[in-house]
């Protein structure tokens, strides 16, 4: 056949694989001879209730506090989907799930142990079940926030987006994929990686537990630091550091950095930005053939879930504002109705347990780790608010410390508790002291990364215009600074006295060397009953704490952020 | 296109739509009755709050009416209707997709492959003009191209009703007026499966310039006042004296008439009778309309020559002649303005000269009556907003209750009336009186 010849402009020739698809194929069989070579030379140990302190152990061990967190984290994220769902699309259902969302979350984690532990041995042999509940545990520690975060964002979706899908007639599964989870995306990201943060510093808690007489260790990371601790190795501890630094660098690397650089794509704002993360393994996917190979799976697989899901255009409550009980919500809620009623009679009875010595021994405690919170609080406030201005308002600044406080703020604050303990049990009042610092470890980055978020968007032509009129030192922070802060700092707050109150149950109950070192304080409360298998004391230091913090939530936090949002709000 | 046909495409009966309950019932639309029948293009016009919006989120079966019925082609219609679409103000395009996975986005969920809709948008965007940009992302083009994509998208599902909701009320002059061109023609060519259109819009000349029919809305309640035929062949002439007519027409419907005081001013609140709302109007603006009404040589309809020379939308200038027509210092004749003698000594005056006939006029106003009196008798002469506000809450629905006594804040403070302290959130008097 004739054809005719024509002029060809430089068409690029395309290899079958490009050189980013050779780094990608040489990575994944790197990990996996990685994998492969650790499982092989696992010691005889690992398996059982003793924790080896060999090194060679250690990769096993971070294998297997990975494999724990990412269980969890995959409960968590199910979990997020259908709460969140359920409760932005069921007017009825979010008048119980949301305010129950704010309780559950002010639950200490630990409270949660021996509920999980016996319920789960009951139905499953011990190794499981104990598995289950660390499991569980670190489960608690990552799945609030982004629940609510999920919810947040079905609920603030744009009302005219919201019409325009349901105009074009969308499925529910297609209102899911184009909609609501591209919305949704980067809230969930960010929320997945304080997630993850939070579940480190659950983890270490949750390898090791004693309940009643039992004590129980799990092959872990967390285990192998409070062995090492209890065993005054110094160098295992320094060991198990670095190896928990380098598994949360690397996880950072290869999966937070580059679904963050992927969600960027779905900010609503329609304006062209300059996108500050960037991430050497996603340009590296994007010019990978496979990975695009592994997007047209993927577009296919949704082809498939389009017609499994049907085209039944999905209603949205929203907009047509008509609410509809269907039987399922009635067996819903006669369900809850009955589960509530069980609850409050059972509960009420295990309360009437508890000796009227042990209620004001709790009333006590409740004040005392107040005071710790109140002081954690405010050192925090001392160093973080000074540095993180330094941080926003100088990008020279930020350049340098930037990157060695993202790596500080990285390691589990539980996981440096053994050393602290170590060094300040010998000091009067030393537990005292030790708590206040765990609390102020785990919670200070939450303040500090608020901090420099507030100050480096003060807008420039007010700080010009305090230049201009020659404001310095105290008066250029009063009339500026503090007040530009005062929102994100308001958030930064909330979400780190949260914090340190849950950490407070690891850090005023220390059992350490076969000794148990305890302070006054509702944290303690919790560990020594949970320890001796009190479940009436269990209860009420719990139910107190949980009233404690959602008042101090609703009288003290909410109040501020309200002025936060009017009078402080930069337009 | 006109009077082919004259069947009823969207009928409307009788459609009411309330919100909240009890006390706190608000209507946002009463009584309405409406036929667009097929062939019409129809504009519904009136100033913001009066349920335009609402009305077409009705007819579209986004939103369902608390009482009345909407049919189409004679069924009652219950859900969204499949047969009508919506441009939307805002766009409404999925910032992740790019042109042509937002067109086609609204293709699959009708049933077409992936591979189909690929080849359907491609057409449709060629349609509008936008070849080329098939692979950008919205946020990279300009505020006509997006709207061009969100046209590509409605016509997409080939539907008999095109809803238009300000559709031109996010772009730039030029770019708005080439579009109006643009989709006169796609209406006019006849080549789309296109029935019927309905705009809602807030410019007048728009309307005139592209409907057959334009129907005015007007709000508290939201309900239709009159409606305008336009019998102009296309294209239109905007310098024609046809359309000037009848754009003055619209606009004293629009603009009403200067009622006698009594009327005018209501009934203090918390007393028999309706209650007159305050129109949104700043202070600065409503000098601003006044000193330029007071310099203005008229060579035309007043209100369409000021709203030319401050370049304001219908939507902006309505509550300003509202405001001075409340205070007394206009009066609306035959849909024209004309400044009263305190008027014109208001555009003249200084700051503070200004401020005392400000405040005396204030002071005739029921609703301030009442706010002063309030604030007098309470303790100190201080009153929390909380308190005018329940005071006030069963007068007006409560989002309503809070812009009257923002804007009450605002005009009583110019006037130096009372102060606000705003950490507070109290009221009190400027200069404390003696209470009798």
């Amino acid at each position: 056949m004739f054809k005719p010849r024509t002029f060809t402009p430089d068409v690029p020739v395309r290899p079958l694989l490009t050189r980013a698809d050779l780094w990608l194929l040489l990575t994944i069989i790197g990990l996996l001879a990685l994998v492969v070579g650790i499982a092989e030379r696992a010691p005889a140990t690992v398996q059982g209730p003793e924790i080896s302190l060999s090194l060679s152990a250690l990769p096993f061990y971070a294998i297997r506090s990975v494999g724990r967190m990412a269980i969890a984290y995959a409960l968590s994220f199910l979990f997020t989907m259908v709460y969140g769902y359920i409760a932005a699309y069921n007017a009825r259902a979010e008048r119980i799930l949301i305010p129950l969302l704010d309780v559950l979350q002010s639950v200490p984690i630990l409270s949660f142990l021996p509920v999980v532990l016996l319920g789960l041995s009951a139905i499953l042999p011990e190794a499981w079940a104990v598995e289950l509940t660390a499991i569980v545990l670190i489960f608690t520690s990552q799945v609030w926030n982004m629940t609510f975060a999920w919810y947040q964002s079905l609920t603030t979706i744009p009302r005219e987006l919201r019409e325009a899908s349901s105009i074009f007639r969308f499925s529910r599964w297609q209102r899911f994929t184009t909609l609501e989870f591209p919305f949704g995306a980067l809230a969930l990201v960010w929320n997945s990686m304080m997630s993850w943060a939070g579940g480190w510093f659950f983890l270490m808690a949750a390898e090791i537990f004693t309940l009643g007489e039992r004590d129980f260790r799990l092959p872990g990371l967390g285990a192998f630091l409070q062995t090492a601790a209890d065993a005054g190795d110094l160098n295992s501890i320094v060991w198990g550091l670095l190896t928990l630094i380098v598994v949360i660098v690397l996880l950072d690397q290869l999966i937070w950095r580059p679904l963050l650089v992927w969600a960027g794509q779905f900010r609503i704002e329609l304006v062209e930005r300059d996108d500050e993360n960037r991430s050497w393994l996603y340009d590296l996917l994007s010019g990978s053939k496979l990975a695009a190979w592994f997007g047209h799976v993927i577009g296919r697989l949704n082809d498939t879930l389009l017609v499994w899901f049907g085209r039944r255009p999905a209603a949205d409550p929203y907009l047509s504002g008509t609410e509809k009980s269907s039987p399922i919500e009635w067996l819903a809620f006669v369900l809850s109705v009955v589960l509530i009623g069980w609850g409050v009679f059972s509960g009420g009875q295990l309360l009437l347990r508890v000796p009227l010595e042990q209620w004001a021994m709790i009333a006590l405690s409740v004040g005392a780790t107040m005071l710790r919170v109140v002081m954690a609080m405010i050192l925090a406030l001392l160093w973080t608010v000074p540095v993180g201005v330094l941080i926003g308002t100088r990008p020279a600044v930020a350049a340098v410390l930037q990157p060695v406080i993202q790596i500080a703020a990285s390691i589990p604050a539980t996981a440096l508790f053994p050393v602290l303990v170590l060094v300040f049990l010998t000091v009067p009042g030393g537990l005292n002291i030790a708590a206040v610092l765990l609390m102020l470890l785990g919670t200070q980055w939450y303040i500090l990364f608020n901090v420099i978020a507030g100050a480096s968007a003060i807008p420039q032509d007010l700080r010009f215009t305090t230049e201009l009129l020659q404001l310095r030192g105290w008066e250029r922070w009063q009339t500026l600074i503090l007040p530009a802060l005062f929102p994100s700092l308001v958030t930064g707050l909330i979400t780190a006295s949260g914090g340190a109150w849950n950490a407070s149950i690891v850090a005023e109950y220390v059992v350490f060397n076969q000794q148990t070192y305890q302070t006054i304080g509702i944290g303690a409360q919790i560990a020594a009953a949970t320890e001796a298998g009190d479940f009436a004391g269990l209860f009420a230091a719990t139910l107190v704490m949980v009233i404690v913090v959602v008042a101090i939530n609703r009288l003290f936090w909410r109040r501020l952020y309200r002025l936060a949002e009017t009078r402080y709000r930069m337009e | 296109m006109q009077q082919k046909q004259t069947r009823p495409l969207v009928e409307l009966l009788g459609v009411t739509q309330r919100y909240g309950r009890g006390e706190r019932q608000f209507t946002a639309i009463q009584d309405v009755n409406l036929v667009i029948s097929e062939g019409e293009f129809v504009a519904l016009l009136g100033p913001s709050g009066c349920g335009k919006s609402t009305l077409l989120r009705i007819i579209t079966g986004l939103n369902r009416p608390t009482e009345g019925l909407v049919r189409y082609r004679g069924k009652t219609l219950n859900g969204v209707n499949p047969y009508a679409t919506i441009v939307f103000q805002t766009f409404a395009l999925f910032p992740w997709l790019t042109v042509e996975e937002n067109v086609a986005v609204a293709l699959r969920a009708r049933g077409f492959s992936r591979d189909e809709a690929r080849k359907r948008a491609v057409e449709l965007i060629d349609l509008v003009g936008l070849d080329g940009f098939e692979q950008a992302y919205p946020r990279e083009l300009s505020g006509g191209m997006r709207q061009k994509v969100g046209i590509a998208r409605a016509l997409a599902v080939d539907p008999e009703l095109l809803c238009l909701d300000e559709p031109f009320s996010a772009l730039d002059v030029l770019s708005a007026e080439t579009l109006r061109g643009e989709v006169l023609e796609l209406w006019t060519g006849g080549s789309l499966k296109i029935r019927a259109v309905l705009m809602v819009s807030h410019n007048i000349e728009e309307a005139v310039f592209m409907a057959d029919r334009i129907v005015v809305m007007d709000k508290n309640p939201g309900r239709i006042i009159a409606e305008v035929p336009v019998n102009l062949p296309h294209p239109r002439d905007r310098k024609s004296d046809a359309f000037a007519a009848i754009v003055s027409r619209v606009y004293a419907v629009l603009a009403g008439q200067t009622q006698p005081e009594a009327i005018e001013y209501g009934t203090e609140p918390g007393q028999n009778g309706q209650t007159r709302l305050l129109p949104p109007a700043s202070v600065t603006a409503l000098a601003g309309l006044l000193e330029q009404a007071n310099a203005t040589e008229y060579e035309r309809d007043p209100i369409v020559q000021l709203q030319d020379e401050l370049g304001l939308d219908l939507d902006q200038l309505l509550p300003l002649i509202e405001a001075a027509e409340l205070l007394g210092f206009a009066r609306i004749e035959n849909g024209n303005l004309i400044l009263t003698p305190l008027g014109e000594a208001f555009a003249e005056a200084s700051i503070q000269a200004r401020k005392e006939i400000f405040a005396s006029r204030l002071r005739r106003l029921p609703f301030f009556r009442w706010m002063l009196r309030m604030i007098a008798a309470a303790d100190n002469q201080s009153l929390r907003w909380e308190v005018l506000l329940t005071a006030l809450e069963p007068e007006f629905p409560p989002e309503v209750a809070e812009r009257q006594l923002d804007i009450a804040l605002e005009w009583g403070r110019y006037a130096e009336l009372f102060a606000y302290d705003d950490a507070e959130g109290r009221f009190f008097l400027e200069t404390p009186v003696a209470t009798a």
